[in-house]
């Protein structure tokens, strides 16, 4: 008993516990790396950023994670349970909305219900509840292509909450939106991560995009993949835009910058730490 | 809130141009244009018979054809019954095995590696050439017809089919895993809807060749049918008639393609290729 209650303690803290997973790709050429070995522990409600390179196996990460890549060495556990195979306690969101366009936004949200052979009705309601959360209402009867880049990623967004999963995983949501709509949804993703309480690992390109969101910001190396640093944001919520203009926001986004300018400046700052 | 601007930009699908006047709008519909075309086509036809000269046993007018088709017309009608019978079973066959097999070869790389080749292989094979081989193995009757119609119609399913199969997206495939979606699930709700405009793509270039297929196992065997009335008029030298069969024959074709783009429409409103109906249209 009191070991379960120590579990369940420990679960709450550390939600996805990352333990020297490294990922190496077997191709034609060779075994081509792609990370090194990560230890990384995001906890519970814990929004969590990897800004890095291209192609410096941010992605993989995130797949490895959702269980459908295994890692080549280490383990990736959730909720202390050790990830094999896909698990369905994540939502995911991709770079494209990936919406089925044969279904309307309403169905398209409550595909993973169907999925996993919930109960429709009940989770019927809590799909129109998410989508008037993101601002969708009355758009729950139109086809994906009837809806702006952004609908689309919302209406995304709301399929990955819908199944209630503790995790949701995010992998740059917004790289395909204008700067202005990208924007608006990173104030938005923000307060529904308030209201929601989940915990997220959101991947991104963008350097001011990860300090505005993030609790924690996980600086990663060109491939293979490695963590170049991990930074608190210490900028209180809620964030507007104007936290932007923060001098907190403005150095954190400058120290972030330096470890992609050149090889010299990044492991000064990684000794700084 | 953020939903404003958007909304605005999806609502602008439904306000409605104003409507033209009614000439305007015939000239503009996009049916009428190949009537028009049609209509154009025969009084050049006319015209050119007319300039050169050329004798009636060789290029018949157009007046001619219109005139046997009106007299001929039960005749006609009578005989299109057994082309298109067998137009459809043929047909129905080429979708029936063309799309499981599809599936296997897009699901299966050991089975693609085995059959599709082959496939690929046999579409070399003159099938006009094997039709009489047909009459030899089942006899005169609807048989070799249905199984020339079926052969012509069956390799564009196939290769519609796979290439639908297998432009599924890889990042919708692992959504849907990550779901903890199974093989079948993902067939049933990614895989099968996203294949079908490009099946039934493949289903409008079978229908038309089962179409030919059809008419060409009338002409090696058999008594009856669009194929043996061609066959007999050319042979007996009344070009009219041939050229009226030839009409019924397109007929066929047209009619049969059209009631498949219907149920198209009516099957996958939401592709593509009509969604700019449907925007007028809602």
């Amino acid at each position: 008993m009191a070991e379960q209650t120590m579990v369940a303690e420990n679960a709450r803290r550390a939600v996805i516990e990352i333990d020297g997973v490294a990922k190496t790709y077997k191709t034609a050429d060779g075994e081509v790396p792609s990370l090194r070995a990560l230890d990384i522990t995001i906890r519970d409600d814990e929004f969590f950023v990897i800004v890095g390179p291209s192609g410096c196996g941010k992605s993989t990460l995130l797949k490895m994670i959702a269980g459908l890549l295994p890692p080549s060495e280490g383990e990736i556990r959730i909720g202390g349970r050790t990830v094999t195979r896909p698990h369905g306690g994540v939502g995911i969101v991709f770079q494209s909305a990936l919406l089925l366009p044969w279904r309307r936004v309403l169905a398209n949200v409550m595909m993973p219900v169907e999925v996993k052979g919930l109960p429709r009705a009940e989770y019927e309601q809590r799909a129109r509840e998410l989508i008037r959360m993101v601002g969708l209402e009355g758009f729950e009867q139109k086809y994906p292509w009837q809806l702006s880049g952004g609908m689309q990623q919302r209406a995304a967004i709301c399929r990955a909450l819908v199944h209630n999963p503790q995790i949701v995983l995010m992998d740059e949501p917004f790289g395909a939106l204008d700067a202005m709509t990208r924007e608006r949804m990173n104030v938005e993703l923000q307060r529904i991560q308030a209201e929601t309480h989940k915990t997220i690992l959101l991947i991104t390109h963008s350097i001011p995009e990860a300090v505005f969101l993030g609790d924690r910001v996980l600086v990663m190396t060109e491939r293979p993949g490695s963590i170049a640093a991990i930074y608190d944001v210490p900028l209180p919520r809620p964030r507007t835009l104007d936290a932007m203009g923060n001098p907190a926001f403005i150095e954190l986004t400058r120290k972030i910058r330096r470890h992609f300018d050149s090889p010299a400046a990044e492991s000064a700052a990684a000794a700084h730490l | 809130m953020t939903g404003d601007a958007d909304g605005r930009l999806a609502a602008r699908h439904d306000d409605r141009p104003k409507r033209p006047a009614l000439v305007v709008r015939l000239l503009q519909a996009n049916w009428l244009k190949p009537f028009l075309f049609l209509a154009m086509l025969v009084v050049l036809w006319d015209v050119t018979i007319r300039v050169f000269n050329i004798p009636p046993y060789q290029i018949p007018a157009p007046k001619d054809v219109i005139l046997t088709l009106a007299r001929e017309w039960p005749e006609m009608l009578a005989q299109a019954v057994p082309t298109t019978v067998a137009t459809i079973e043929g047909f129905l066959l080429a979708a029936a095995f063309g799309i499981p097999m599809a599936m296997l070869i897009a699901g299966s790389r050991t089975i693609e590696a085995y059959v599709y080749p082959l496939l690929v292989f046999s579409q070399s094979i003159p099938k006009i050439a094997i039709a009489p081989l047909f009459v030899v193995w089942f006899g005169f009757g609807a048989l070799p017809k249905v199984l020339s119609a079926f052969l012509l119609g069956f390799f564009p399913v196939v290769v519609s089919a796979v290439q639908g199969f297998k432009s599924v997206e890889p990042d919708m495939v692992d959504l849907a895993k990550a779901m903890e979606a199974n093989r079948y699930q993902v067939f049933r709700m990614i895989a099968l809807p996203h294949a079908m405009p490009a099946i039934f793509a493949g289903l409008k270039v079978s229908i038309t060749l089962a179409v030919v297929g059809a008419v060409v196992g009338e002409f090696v065997g058999s008594n009856s049918g669009i194929g043996f009335l061609l066959q007999r008029s050319i042979g007996t030298f009344e070009l009219p008639t041939m050229f009226a069969a030839l009409v019924i024959l397109s007929l066929i074709g047209v009619i049969l393609f059209w009631i498949l783009d219907v149920i198209e429409r009516l099957s996958i409103p939401w592709h593509a290729s009509q969604r700019q109906d449907l925007v007028i249209g809602s």
